[in-house]
């Protein structure tokens, strides 16, 4: 059973890869593709057809990562989460990781439900949910910089920055 | 001023920068004393 970290690995690589790169999708070409479809009255087949499963994927990669990131540190999760015992580099990532996946579930998602027609929404509740969806959308692209940072030099290669 | 989330360019300097404060948080605080 050596091998199962390993595995952990791999698959916590392909799920954030997925969700990661879902992310930076929404914001370096959807975003600017939607201001331009709503000019020319073409956003509908982005919302209707694109956007929904884009989300699917988005949300339920980042679930998967956290969970296989949490098996991935086995008996260090919580040192991870406390920052201590050699864990403290992770520990920033797994915890930048889990403020992402916070706004994901709670601010992103529920408020492209109501912008996706997904859930009755007004036109000025629909303008706030834009607004707060994207700011927390561009918050995780933020926060995904030192995330990657320290899920790369934070544990298994440390000694690269001194970590 | 402008909020920096506002475009791409602003929030990607914006994590850089949090990276930086990070690594010296890490370095300076947690590790300090190791």
């Amino acid at each position: 059973m050596d091998f199962l970290p390993g595995i952990a690995r791999w698959l916590h690589i392909i799920f954030g890869i997925t969700w990661i790169g879902l992310l930076y999708y929404f914001n370096l070409v959807q975003m600017a593709a939607m201001k331009d479809a709503n000019a020319d009255g073409t956003a509908a087949g982005i919302n209707k057809h694109v956007a929904p499963r884009a989300l699917l994927y988005f949300r339920w990669a980042a679930v998967a990562t956290w969970l296989v990131g949490a098996w991935l540190l086995g008996p260090g999760f919580t040192d991870a989460f406390m920052l201590r015992n050699g864990y403290e580099g992770i520990g920033i990532g797994a915890w930048l990781g889990t403020i992402m996946l916070f706004n994901v579930w709670v601010l992103i998602w529920p408020n492209q439900q109501k912008i996706l027609g997904m859930v009755p929404a007004t036109d000025e509740v629909k303008a706030k949910a834009r607004r707060v969806a994207m700011l927390a959308s561009r918050t995780n692209v933020m926060l995904s910089i030192p995330m990657l940072f320290f899920m790369a030099n934070g544990l298994s290669h440390r000694a690269a920055f001194g970590l | 001023m402008k909020n920096p989330l506002e475009s791409i360019v602003g929030t990607i300097i914006s994590g850089l920068i949090l990276t930086v404060v990070l690594v010296c948080f890490l370095k300076n605080f947690l590790l300090a004393g190791a």
